[in-house]
């Protein structure tokens, strides 16, 4: 198996429909207008030698090793810079090309090392392969004069030289090695857009500098990676390249963490990961990747791993390493007993929005088939749960309606709820590339999040809610426009039930929906609500991207909704440049939902009460079906603390870190009889567990996953699984050993049943994938190619509905006694719980999670920055250190929930969203005073996690 | 990033920067403008500009030292420059340059321990007519020999 071949075409593609014909090298070459000679050529097979060209980032024009000659034009121009033109007799190759190609190398390698042997870009360097192309033989100026290549020259200090940076923990910066072609500082500016890097200096002395000369890490930069990609050399160079050598094969695959579903390279040497490397192709990142992706996967060969099954029997014991049959002999006859004493309806199961479609299929089908009842629920529950329902009651369908491409295409966006330069970076980058071309930004958030003001990107409008205001900032967005005519009236007549339009016209327009009216209630000035609406009415193709900032809360459906009304009521659905998309938290969050995780909804959001779709399930699986829906993630833990639940299966989520109110979670466990928790790590859920079954990483299976824009992505393996079986063929095995005949034999065949069963998925399949790359679902007759944009000639539910949204505060006030508001989210280089990058070198830019606080509030309870402060809320306390900074509003505070021994959700309450039960994690009453230490509960916890965790026959893990 | 305004250096920054940042192009004058401010570019200027102007400071800073006149460090009281253009080389810029740097008792860009003089190179002043040519704070002067090297070195240590 070889590398997976990627052509570099020097310069972007042309988007021009203008054809232009041009001769190169006497062939005959036809190309969109406005390509490079360069390109061209390539396109046409023919190279040109180049060094500061590649086709990630503009050209540039300063190497001068591509020159070319024309006919009829003087000297050589550099063939990046200069674009085809019709009937253009461009010649590649000449003697005089090539005395002055064969100059400039001279002068590049006369300040170079000669070290290629030892170098750790030996077989993957472009300085070299140029020299190999122009022919260098000799190097004139010899080696001896000023270089910034020795750290002395004769026995003095050699100012130029600088060392080897090693700051970052995943790559490293050798300024010898550097050739100033400016490729990294470029892919910094226009693929990332964070502009870490700068060329310092001018003439002999120019040199890449991270920030102001700093070392990478202290720096603007947030490894990305993308200008580890640019390098040409060795200068920007991965240290796992340096340790292991060049990679022998590669194999795409998609990334495993958040839902903007990466496309990478997975580069080996047999089966040690060498690098992940985006991948061109890639249709949802195109290209570019993140710190998580590109670099975040140590965790996939941590110590922590647990490799072996084990049971014990009482939470207080020890775990007992057991065989694999051992534990399924357990889990079934446990279940079975269970099931016999307290009930049928007394187990369930919750699928992992981290596994695979394949896999989640099979926990769903395990709980619906073999438990016999529809207790299966999904972490899209505490999440996206309210964008399936409002999108599902408003448009028909319960997904975002674009392609991520769609952004290229915007012109005015609206990002509420949404943090994405740290939760969807990739997205990020691509969302503040079209803002440089001019994209206006609206953000609705309660923290100046870095998209507000940053290097080139300066939102139009910030809108600073109360956190818990969402819907009635959105509906003061709709007063506006419906009340000054900014609505688009043809596409609502023809897209839209007139007459429901006309009832929520009217319900907006009342007076007491007004900015003027909410301003003392949303804390944002009347003014920048008006403008804001005048903006996304008028500005052109409108897109609204929002997150967890919506949906959870107390009225997460209802904003959801309230954005669907805003979205169509100025006809921004339905094109490219426009839609509403939820950014999704989890690489297959939905995928999950798609699959049938939710107790009331069958695969392909088909209700379970629908005769037709449970009678297709039926005559497949052999069994009949409940059609009353099962129990939600909360009502099975009630039913637990009430005594009627006893059972649950897990496969990978983390529930007592991840949802709310921690207290009633752990309670909810400790009373059940055989908590089974599938996992990589002992997580926190399964300091509760009977019985743990090791899990395996996304590199060790194949399947797929499905991104925020439904697009389904392969997942293949490319190592053995560390602990001897993929996730679906452990769920298989448990199936068997409770007596159901499953027989699968490759992922591919659970994604045939899928498609068998599920209208949406007709057409998908593993050869499909292959022969398209991905495929965004609805896949069917009527959409062969798939679906990039949904709802184009028309909604899917036939007619765009209009719903009222009335705003009602949530029952989690402020008082006397918890007078802030506390709002939750994360951090660029940690994920979800951070059971992963916490188990990576990501904690190198965040080891703890710190409570931001406003500088009045905390001077008004004497806090300095850094000092531990006591968080309480109605639910627990917790404790944590303190950043003071202006981002959050006063009356706000705000913190991450990646690290275990803060808890955050210990403060978070049980309010939850009127329609789906998601939880209000995004508001909750508190109060901040300073503190000596961790609190009570704190040790405590720590004490039982660590006793939870022991191992018989094994030395404490230490963590 | 998000640093607070903070310190003496911070706060003259920024109302350098509030004052000047309405105009097209503002990077540059504004730079000039804290140079003349403090005498050189201070570090802790940089966040400060680059957060105002919707800039990376590792973008400022690439402005910074592109330019040799913008300093990272204070000077002496007085600066002189001596062109070491080829014009000015061939009309006897480096014995100029010798003679200088004697008196001064110091070389290119080093300042002299009573802190009165900085001296630096210069290529070309666009005064090869009058070659070997210098400027003294900012005030040219051409046809320099050994007596009017002296005459120019007494003025700046004054």
């Amino acid at each position: 198996m070889p590398l997976v071949p990627e052509i570099d075409y020097g310069t972007p593609a042309s988007r021009s429909d203008k054809l232009v014909t041009l001769t190169i090298d006497g062939r005959e070459v036809t190309v969109p207008e406005g390509t490079s000679i360069m390109r061209a050529s390539m396109e046409a097979g023919i190279e040109i030698p180049k060094l500061c060209a590649t086709d990630m980032v503009d050209a540039f024009g300063s190497c001068r090793l591509c020159l070319v000659e024309i006919q009829g034009r003087a000297g050589m121009p550099a063939s990046c810079t200069t674009p085809v033109a019709p009937g253009l007799v461009v010649s590649t190759q000449t003697s005089r090309l090539k005395d002055v190609r064969r100059g400039v190398m001279e002068l590049y390698i006369s300040d170079h090392p000669l070290d290629c042997l030892t170098c750790a870009a030996n077989g993957d360097c472009e300085l070299q392969d140029m020299a190999g192309a122009v022919g260098l033989r000799d190097v004139r100026y010899g080696y001896d004069g000023e270089n910034h290549v020795r750290a002395r020259n004769d026995g003095a200090i050699n100012i130029k030289w600088q060392p080897k940076d090693e700051s970052n923990p995943y790559f490293t910066f050798d300024a010898s090695k550097c050739i100033v072609c400016s490729r990294c500082v470029r892919a910094c500016e226009e693929v990332q857009g964070t502009f870490a890097l700068t060329i310092e200096g001018r003439g002999f002395d120019s040199r890449v500098s991270a920030g102001q000369h700093e070392a990478f890490v202290a720096s603007e930069c947030v490894s990305c990676g993308a200008c580890v990609q640019a390098c040409p050399t060795a200068t920007l160079t991965e240290k796992s390249v340096i340790e292991i050598g060049q990679p022998e094969h590669s194999v795409v695959t998609t990334c495993a963490y958040c839902g903007v579903g990466c496309s990478f390279k997975a580069e080996m040497r047999g089966e040690e990961l060498v690098r992940m490397v985006p991948w061109k192709d890639g249709q949802a990142n195109r290209g570019h990747s993140c710190v998580k992706g590109r670099f975040a996967y140590g965790y996939s060969t941590h110590r922590d791993r647990i490799l072996n099954p084990m049971i014990r029997e009482k939470i207080s014991d020890p775990w007992r390493e057991v065989t694999w049959e051992e534990a399924y002999a357990h889990v079934a006859s446990e279940f079975r007993r269970i099931q016999y004493q307290y009930g049928r309806d007394s187990i369930g199961g919750i699928t992992s929005s981290r596994c695979t479609n394949e896999e989640t299929y099979l926990v769903q089908k395990l709980v619906r088939a073999g438990f016999g009842n529809n207790n299966v629920d999904t972490c899209a529950r505490v999440c996206h749960s309210p964008t399936g329902y409002g999108l599902g009651q408003t448009f028909g369908t319960s997904a975002g309606t674009q392609n991520f491409d769609s952004v290229e295409q915007t012109d005015v966006v609206i990002v509420i709820g949404a943090n994405p330069t740290d939760g969807h970076p990739v997205f990020a980058s691509r969302l503040k590339k079209r803002l440089r071309q001019g994209a206006k930004l609206i953000v609705i958030d309660p923290r100046r999040i870095d998209l507000v003001k940053g290097p080139h990107v300066q939102a139009s409008y910030h809108l600073p809610l109360r956190p818990g205001t969402n819907v009635a900032v959105v509906t003061a967005l709709a007063h506006v426009i419906v009340t000054e005519g900014l609505y688009d009236e043809k596409f609502i007549r023809e897209r839209c039930d007139w007459s429901e339009f006309e009832d929520w016209a009217g319900f907006v327009s009342e007076e007491r929906h007004s900015p003027e009216a909410v301003e003392t209630l949303t804390g944002v000035p009347a003014e920048l609500v008006r403008g804001a609406a005048r903006l996304f009415a008028k500005g052109g193709n409108g897109s609204i991207y929002y997150g967890l900032g919506v949906t959870e809360h107390s009225q997460g459906s209802t904003t959801v909704m309230a954005i669907a009304n805003l979205a169509m009521a100025t006809g921004n659905i339905g094109r490219p440049g426009v839609g509403v998309n939820p950014l999704r938290g989890q690489n297959n969050v939905q995928g999950s939902c798609d699959m049938g995780s939710f107790p009331h909804e069958l695969p392909g959001y088909r209700h379970i009460s629908d005769d037709a779709t449970r009678e297709t399930f039926e005559k497949l699986w052999g069994v009949k079906l409940n059609n009353e829906p099962g129990l939600r993630i909360p009502n099975m833990l009630d039913a637990a603390v009430e005594g009627t639940f006893k059972g649950i299966y897990i496969q990978g989520e983390d529930i007592l870190q991840s949802d709310p109110d921690t207290k009633h979670v752990s309670a909810g466990l400790a009373a059940m009889e055989c908590v089974v928790v599938q996992d990589l790590f002992l997580n926190e859920t399964a300091n509760y567990a009977h019985v743990f079954l090791p899990g395996s990483t996304f590199l060790e299976k194949d399947g797929t996953f499905t991104n925020a824009e439904r697009r389904i992505n392969r997942v293949r393996r490319v190592m053995t699984p560390r602990n001897g079986f993929a996730d679906w063929e452990v769920t298989q095995k448990l199936a068997q050993a409770m007596g159901l005949a499953w027989n699968y034999s490759h992922p591919s065949e659970i994604m045939d049943e899928i498609a068998a069963t599920t209208p949406s998925f007709a057409l998908v399949s593993y050869d499909y994938l292959e022969k398209m790359g991905s495929v965004q679902w609805p896949c069917n007759e009527k959409h062969p190619e798939g679906s990039p944009i949904m709802h184009v000639d028309g909604f899917v539910r036939g007619k765009g509905k209009f719903i009222r949204t009335e705003y009602v505060a949530t029952d989690e006030k402020t008082g006397p006694r918890f007078p802030l508001l506390l709002t939750t989210g994360r951090i660029l280089s940690q994920y979800n719980v951070g059971a992963q990058t916490r188990r990576t070198d990501n904690v190198v830019w965040h080891d703890e999670d710190r409570l931001e606080i406003h500088p009045h509030d905390a001077e008004d309870r004497g806090i300095r920055d850094g000092d531990w402060v006591r968080l309480a809320s109605r639910s627990g306390e917790t404790t944590l250190h303190a950043l003071i900074t202006d981002r959050v509003s006063p009356g706000v505070v705000y913190t991450t929930f990646h690290h275990p021994d803060t808890q955050a959700n210990v403060i978070t309450t049980d309010f939850s969203d009127w329609a789906t039960n998601c939880p209000e994690y995004k508001v909750t009453a508190v109060q901040v005073s300073p503190s000596n230490g961790p609190s009570d509960w704190q040790v405590e916890y720590d004490e039982q996690a660590r006793r939870s965790r022991r191992i018989a026959g094994k030395l404490e893990a230490a963590e | 990033m998000n640093l607070p305004v903070s310190g003496e250096v911070a706060s003259r920054t920024l109302s350098i920067v509030t004052a000047m940042k309405g105009a097209e192009g503002p990077l540059l004058p504004i730079l000039h403008e804290i140079q003349a401010e403090f005498g050189y570019v201070p570090q802790d200027s940089v966040p400060v500009i680059a957060r105002e102007l919707n800039l990376s400071r590792a973008e400022v800073h690439g402005v910074v030292t592109f330019y040799h006149d913008f300093r990272d460090h204070p000077t002496g009281r007085h600066v002189l420059k001596l062109c070491r253009a080829e014009a000015c080389q061939s009309m006897g810029a480096d014995a100029v340059a010798a003679r200088v740097k004697a008196l001064l008792g110091i070389d290119f860009h080093q300042t002299t321990l009573d802190g009165a003089v900085t001296l630096e190179p210069v290529y070309c002043l666009g005064l090869c007519s009058c070659a070997p040519s210098a400027m003294l704070d900012g005030e040219v002067h051409g046809r320099l020999d050994a007596t009017a090297a002296a005459e120019l070195v007494r003025e700046a240590r004054r």
